[in-house]
């Protein structure tokens, strides 16, 4: 039998978090690191399920140590071939099933909405581990908690987002949860084909005001950032291969253009990296697309321990 | 010109686009109620030339219009009680549409999940802007036939 809540609640969105919420979050996150010893029985005789209906190795190992280190135990899917639903299973009997085994779920799967359709039937919290083109809201903790740690605040900066602004789902999500903090500009970084689309102007630029500009070039944008966001150009979000050997190449951030930026600039990655973000950057300590995997997994722990309602004795 | 008779109590959808009564039956789940619906097609108006009218004889409270103002905001609906027309209603878009229209967002989860009920919720009524409720897809506007 799982944990009985008090209230049940999921995350689809990053925007299912109120920011009062994320700041809470944020600080047990930064607490959870600096004293694992505290919380590391907390979730004693728990169990996670990660329902991944296709491959992902950051996010699923992060999650899963995420549970770990809290005491908990891992069982779940790491890809939809492994699991019932290719014997026809639908995404709301797989949950009904696994709510009876788990005490929290996380689950990643290639149809947008699935795990929405998920959390309506499930009586344990369910995650969004990423759903197709549309949200991954754990990696935007993890964007926003590593945007915290290095710069020391979430307001008043100036934000550069580089490359699929357009199909990039961790953008998308990345610009919805920002525009609720004071004094956020956006430098939007793009091929024409790959600019942001519109409708995330409509809905979460301009209603909030947001100062924002678009440039093509990378070098242009590069001494006016507080932080950049560097993105892969996704083959899979591509129906013609053709389209995507044409763009994949368009921006890569090198040792070269890292001298244009200032020197608190810090550069932020979802990963997994291509070619985007030349090797030699890593050693830049601008570079800090490995502490967001490191901070993305101290994230999932705090919403973990804030969705199961858990306490530190 | 055929006569239909006049309904004691119910609803009088009239200045339906000629044709499109029977889509607007199955829209209304008619078929599901057990009442007595007459449907008069091709009848001959002024304002349009040829319209279709549905006559329900229901109890008032027992059918949901408000899917009406998103099919075709143009029909007019007369509450009948009594015999006689107590209301007409005004149209507006509802807040929420569930199996009339289909998601086109061939990565939507409304694509392979079986018995998954295709849901748009109202998002910009000042655009007519409904989403999908899994995917967020967009779609604008009345039902385009």
């Amino acid at each position: 039998m799982h944990r009985q809540l008090k209230n049940l609640r999921h995350v689809m969105s990053p925007l299912d978090l109120s920011v009062e919420e994320l700041d809470h979050i944020m600080e047990l996150a930064a607490d959870m690191e600096k004293n694992p010893g505290k919380y590391a029985h907390v979730c004693d005789g728990m169990k996670l399920a990660t329902l991944f209906y296709e491959p992902s190795t950051r996010t699923r190992l992060s999650f899963e140590t995420a549970m770990l280190n809290m005491g908990g135990n891992v069982i779940g899917f790491h890809s939809g071939n492994t699991s019932s639903a290719t014997k026809g299973e639908s995404v709301a009997d797989t949950i009904r099933v696994v709510s009876c085994f788990a005490d929290i779920c996380a689950m990643r799967h290639p149809k947008e909405g699935a795990p929405m359709v998920a959390a309506s039937k499930s009586s344990i919290p369910v995650i969004n581990a990423g759903d197709g083109g549309h949200q991954h809201p754990t990696q935007t903790l993890a964007d926003l908690m590593t945007i915290r740690q290095t710069k020391g605040r979430l307001s008043n900066m100036t934000v550069g987002i580089c490359g699929d602004l357009k199909f990039g789902r961790t953008v998308h999500s990345l610009i919805s949860a920002l525009v609720r903090y004071p004094g956020i500009r956006f430098v939007l970084i793009s091929p024409e084909e790959l600019k942001l689309p519109s409708y995330v102007k409509e809905e979460h630029l301009d209603p909030n005001h947001i100062e924002y500009k678009e440039v093509i070039r990378l070098e242009d944008a590069l001494p006016d950032l507080d932080i950049l966001y560097m993105t892969r150009v996704q083959k899979e979000r591509f129906f013609n291969e053709d389209d995507y050997i044409r763009m994949k190449d368009f921006y890569i951030l090198n040792e070269e253009k890292m001298k244009l930026a200032p020197k608190d600039m810090y550069v932020l990655h979802p990963l997994p990296r291509v070619n985007e973000i030349s090797v030699d950057v890593d050693d830049d300590p601008r570079a800090a697309y490995f502490k967001q995997v490191y901070w993305g997994m101290y994230m999932r722990m705090a919403l973990m321990f804030t969705l199961l309602e858990l306490e530190v004795k | 010109m055929l006569n239909v008779g006049s309904i004691e109590q119910g609803f009088v959808l009239d200045h339906i686009k000629a044709g499109k009564a029977m889509t607007i039956y199955h829209d209304l789940r008619l078929d599901q109620l057990d009442c007595c619906v007459a449907m008069i097609m091709n009848a001959r108006s002024s304002k349009m030339g040829r319209k279709d009218i549905i006559k329900v004889e229901c109890p008032v409270d027992q059918l949901d219009l408000n899917i009406v103002g998103f099919i075709d905001p143009n029909i007019t609906i007369n509450v009948i009680e009594h015999g006689e027309i107590v209301e007409k209603k005004a149209l507006g878009l509802p807040k929420e549409i569930r199996n009339v229209i289909k998601c086109k967002n061939p990565r939507c989860i409304t694509s392979i999940e079986q018995g998954l009920d295709q849901v748009f919720i109202l998002t910009d009524p000042e655009h007519a802007v409904y989403r999908c409720k899994y995917c967020e897809e967009k779609y604008h506007g009345h039902r385009r036939d």
